[in-house]
């Protein structure tokens, strides 16, 4: 998920001996196990047929309609601003760089629902810049666009993080060479940078997508929960708890599957041969 | 994590708490207490309870619907008064959550629901012992809303005003489900569409009271209903009666529960609620005696 440069691949080399193999299985083990076995308990008990039904219901439909819209809004904005950022971040010095990745780290460690509340007191009715946004108009609360930026706020430093990795492991050599042979700076990052640094950046954005569709502590405190304008597909599956197990099981389910599909299909695009 | 980035970050959490420390010196708001024990302001020492000291002590885990929270808090106090060593412990939630997460096997001894529906469940599921529920308090229905009201909502008619902004607790807690009942009683008075105009207002469902306390109280919503206790916790809320032939009254049961680690301690917290003690504490809180 990490690998963000192209060698990693070539040095995993030969397979462990069968001494190594205790040592490093069984711990390795214990998370593997911690990881897979909830997932595979979900799946024996929440795969049944019923999902399929439950994939016809309108209130899910509109939340996993919702969901696939906001969170692909802010994997789509993530990379747009979350790339100049990180290339800012990889190549230059400037000032106030250090409080700029120090409030990325931040971001990354917050619990969502701070966020939601930090969010609500920026941005919310009462809010630091609610009174002027109402001047114009504007009501975030209860909204798509507060989806949106709950999940922006919580997903994006994950891209920012990870295509920062990707630049920085790109050597000045090529930016130099390119420079030398009269390639503008802009040149230098289309054609030179964003193709090298482009499995890292690609892996950002898987995890930055899964991230948003599965954030839920900042949405519904920002957001606030509306079947069919807010309501994600996690708030779904919270709420579905209190209808019935069996509802959230199955939203469960299908949540998973789209968010390995999501993954799935990311992972593939990152392997394939540079377009560019 | 790099020496500087650390060194950023002390600074930055230094100024924040810098700031916290203006905003609470300007502002003379008193701070809420963060244990709801201790709410409400009592000089009076908590009753004191005759219980049966023979218990052995140990943990006592009481699954309790989030209304319950301040007045629950304050017996919970007094039974750990009256069972030296003894720690109650609380889990607030919406009833439905609390129902389910007995259901899934959560090792509690006690459950108090804000509605008989979740109290029957767990009675047809088995984690209730049959006629093992005792009925201990009523609870009624109000429309608070925001402080300053900028939306202007005087009235019950003006829930039903375009562009009001509700929110109501979701249609499985007991709350949401009363306060759906509630409006559609109101159609009565004010025209057969007025509960689905006001439901045409709502922004938000909450997953349980306490929510709805808090997203009026912040002002990011103008209104929304609530039990009369949750609107008596906080008095910057406005309030709006709802007249009593269009009101519910909420009935709650508690009880042993059938799996219940200290059955023994558990019975002994149900008497102290249902002891004239413990309906004293409940009274105070604001809830009504059960409905019989």
């Amino acid at each position: 998920m990490t690998r963000t440069d192209s060698r990693s691949p070539a040095a995993r080399s030969s397979s462990p001996s069968s001494h190594s193999l205790w040592w490093f299985g069984l711990p390795a083990g214990v998370l593997l196990l911690l990881w897979g076995a909830p997932l595979l308990a979900l799946l024996l008990r929440g795969a049944a047929p019923s999902v399929f039904a439950y994939l016809q219901d309108p209130m899910v439909q509109h939340a996993l309609r919702l969901s696939l819209l906001t969170s692909g809004a802010t994997a789509a904005l993530a990379v747009l601003c979350g790339t100049p950022l990180a290339y800012a971040l990889a190549r230059w010095d400037f000032p106030g760089r250090r409080a700029v990745e120090a409030l990325i780290d931040l971001t990354l460690v917050l619990p969502p629902a701070v966020a939601g509340i930090a969010l609500l007191m920026a941005f919310g009715r009462r809010g630091l810049f609610g009174p002027t946004l109402g001047i114009v108009g504007i009501s975030l609360p209860f909204t798509v666009a507060a989806v949106v930026m709950a999940q922006l706020f919580v997903a994006a430093p994950f891209f920012v993080r990870a295509a920062r990795l990707a630049f920085e492991s790109i050597g000045p050599q090529m930016e130099e060479a390119a420079a030398i042979l009269g390639a503008s700076p802009w040149q230098q990052f289309r054609f030179i940078m964003l193709p090298a640094a482009r499995r890292g950046l690609l892996a950002g954005l898987a995890l930055c997508w899964t991230r948003a569709l599965s954030e839920f502590g900042a949405t519904i405190l920002f957001a606030g929960n509306m079947p069919g304008r807010t309501q994600t597909m996690p708030l779904a599956i919270y709420l579905g708890l209190e209808r019935n197990l069996d509802v959230a099981l199955a939203l469960s389910v299908i949540l998973l599957g789209v968010s390995a599909i999501l993954l799935f299909a990311l992972r593939r695009f990152e392997r394939e041969p540079m377009l560019a | 994590m790099r020496r500087t980035n650390l060194i950023v970050l002390l600074v930055v959490a230094g100024a924040a708490a810098l700031l916290a420390g203006c905003a609470t010196a300007q502002a003379p708001t008193q701070v809420a207490p963060l244990s709801p024990t201790t709410a409400v302001p009592t000089a009076a020492p908590l009753p004191t309870v005759e219980g049966t000291p023979s218990l052995a002590p140990g943990d006592l885990s009481v699954f309790a619907a989030s209304s319950l929270t301040d007045a629950f808090g304050e017996i919970g106090k007094a039974f750990e008064q009256a069972h030296p060593g003894t720690t109650v412990t609380f889990n607030f939630a919406g009833s439905q959550t609390l129902r389910t997460q007995i259901q899934e096997g959560a090792a509690a001894d006690v459950f108090a629901s804000a509605n008989t529906t979740e109290m029957k469940a767990l009675v047809d599921s088995g984690n209730v012992p049959t006629a093992g529920a005792h009925n201990f308090a009523g609870n009624r229905l109000v429309v608070i809303t925001a402080p300053g009201n900028s939306a202007g909502i005087n009235d019950l008619e003006d829930l039903a005003s375009p562009g009001a902004k509700i929110v109501l607790a979701a249609e499985e807690v007991p709350v949401g489900k009363y306060a759906r009942q509630a409006l559609q009683n109101l159609n009565a008075e004010f025209g057969p569409t007025f509960a689905d105009q006001v439901l045409a207002n709502v922004v938000s469902m909450e997953d349980n009271v306490r929510q709805v306390v808090a997203k009026v109280t912040l002002g990011e919503a103008d209104a929304g209903i609530v039990y009369t206790t949750d609107a008596a916790a906080d008095p910057t809320l406005g309030t709006i009666a709802i007249e009593d032939p269009y009101n519910v009254l909420a009935t709650y049961p508690l009880a042993v529960l059938e799996a219940a680690p200290r059955a023994d301690l558990a019975q002994a917290f149900v008497d102290l609620v249902l002891s004239p003690d413990g309906q004293a504490i409940l009274a105070k809180y604001g809830f009504l005696p059960p409905a019989s």
